[in-house]
C-alpha cells in the first residue's frame, strides 16, 4: 500500500474569492504581515500497488482527469514510498 | 417534440424543467435517469440545475463521468440540441461540452435574486427567433458562477460569437453592479461552435409562467422547441 499526496490549486492567473475572503479575514485580525492567501484541495489516495512509480503515475492520470479542472486549476503529486 | 430531462442524484430542478416542457409548453417531456444511455428516441436534451452529487470535488465534476453523459456528447456531436441550465451548464462545461469553468461568486456568497440578462446571439438552439438586445429577467440560485476562461480564449470565443447571455442593467446596458458574481465579461450564458449547445447559469423554468414573477425563461423553451421544428 502506497499514499499519494495530490494538492490541486487554482492557477496563479484565477482570482480566488475565497482566498481572498480568508486574506481581509487575517488583516482585519491584525495579521497585518499576510500578503496573500490561495485557498486549495488536498487528497490523500491510498493506493494497493508495490511500486512507486505507478502509483504516481495512477494518481496523476487520477488528478489530470477528475481531481483537477485544466481550465482553472493546476495540481502537484507526491507519493510516500 | 420529445424532451429528456437528465435527472442525476441531487438534481432539484428537473421536476420544474419538465413541468415547463410538458405543461407549459405542450411537450413530450421524459425524466432521463443518469444511468440511462439511449438517448436515441429523444429530440432534445435538458440538464436541469441542482447540486448533482452534492457538487463534491467541484461543480459538475463527478456528473460528468454519469453514463448517461458520454450518450449526451455523442447526441451533441451529431448536432442534436443540448440545453443545460445552471448546475446542468457545469456539467457541460466540466465534460468539455461547452468552455470555461466556473469560480466562487466573486463575493464568495451564494446568490438567490432575480437578474437581467441581455441577448447577444439569435443563432442558437435556444434563442433563435428572439431579438439580439432582447432583456430577459430570470433567477439565479448559485454559489459557483463565476465564469472564467484566460483573457485569450475569452477574445475568441468573443470573435466565435458564442456569448450567448450576459448580465445587464434592466434596460441592457452593461454595468459592474449589473454581473452578479463577477463573470468575465458579464458572461452568463454560452454556446458551442455548432451552436447546438447552449448553457446558462439563470434558471428560465423558474420563470415561465406569469405566476412566477416573470414568463420571460419561457422564450428560450418555445426557442428550444422551436428549433426542432425547423430540423
Amino acid at each position: 500500500m502506497l499514499r499519494a499526496q495530490v494538492y490541486v490549486s487554482l492557477k496563479k492567473s484565477v482570482f480566488d474569492p475565497q482566498g481572498k475572503a480568508i486574506h481581509d479575514a487575517l488583516r482585519s485580525m491584525g495579521y497585518s504581515s499576510v500578503a496573500e492567501v490561495r485557498q486549495g484541495k488536498f487528497f490523500e489516495i491510498a493506493l494497493e500497488v508495490g511500486d512507486v512509480a505507478r502509483a504516481r503515475e495512477i494518481a496523476e492520470e487520477i488528478a489530470r482527469k477528475v481531481l483537477s479542472n485544466p481550465v482553472i486549476e493546476s495540481f502537484r503529486v507526491e507519493v510516500e514510498g | 417534440m420529445k424532451v429528456g430531462v437528465i435527472v442525476f442524484p441531487g438534481s432539484n430542478c428537473d421536476h420544474d424543467t419538465y413541468h415547463v416542457l410538458k405543461h407549459v409548453c405542450g411537450q413530450d417531456a421524459r425524466f432521463v435517469w443518469h444511468k440511462d444511455s439511449d438517448l436515441a428516441s429523444l429530440d432534445a436534451i435538458v440538464l436541469p440545475g441542482g447540486f448533482a452529487y452534492g457538487d463534491y470535488l467541484r461543480t459538475g465534476a463527478i456528473a460528468r463521468f454519469s453514463p448517461v453523459m458520454r450518450s449526451v456528447t455523442e447526441f451533441a456531436r451529431k448536432g442534436g440540441p443540448v440545453l443545460g441550465i445552471c448546475n446542468g451548464f457545469q456539467i457541460l462545461q466540466e465534460a468539455g461540452l461547452l468552455p470555461g469553468a466556473m469560480l466562487r461568486n466573486r463575493d464568495v456568497l451564494f446568490l438567490s435574486q432575480p437578474v437581467h440578462v441581455r441577448l447577444e446571439r439569435d443563432d442558437t438552439i435556444a434563442t433563435a427567433g428572439i431579438p439580439v438586445g432582447t432583456v430577459l429577467t430570470m433567477p439565479i440560485a448559485h454559489g459557483d458562477g463565476n465564469f472564467y476562461l484566460p483573457e485569450e480564449e475569452l477574445n475568441r470565443l468573443e470573435d466565435e460569437g458564442r456569448v450567448v447571455f450576459r448580465y445587464a442593467t434592466r434596460d441592457g446596458r452593461l454595468e459592474d453592479a449589473a454581473n452578479p458574481n463577477g463573470s468575465a465579461r458579464a458572461i452568463a450564458g454560452v454556446c458551442n461552435e455548432g451552436r447546438n449547445v447552449v448553457g446558462l447559469m439563470p434558471h428560465p423554468e423558474r420563470a415561465a409562467e406569469p405566476e412566477l414573477g416573470s414568463a420571460d425563461g419561457r422564450r428560450l423553451f418555445e426557442a428550444l422547441v422551436g428549433s426542432l421544428v425547423r430540423a
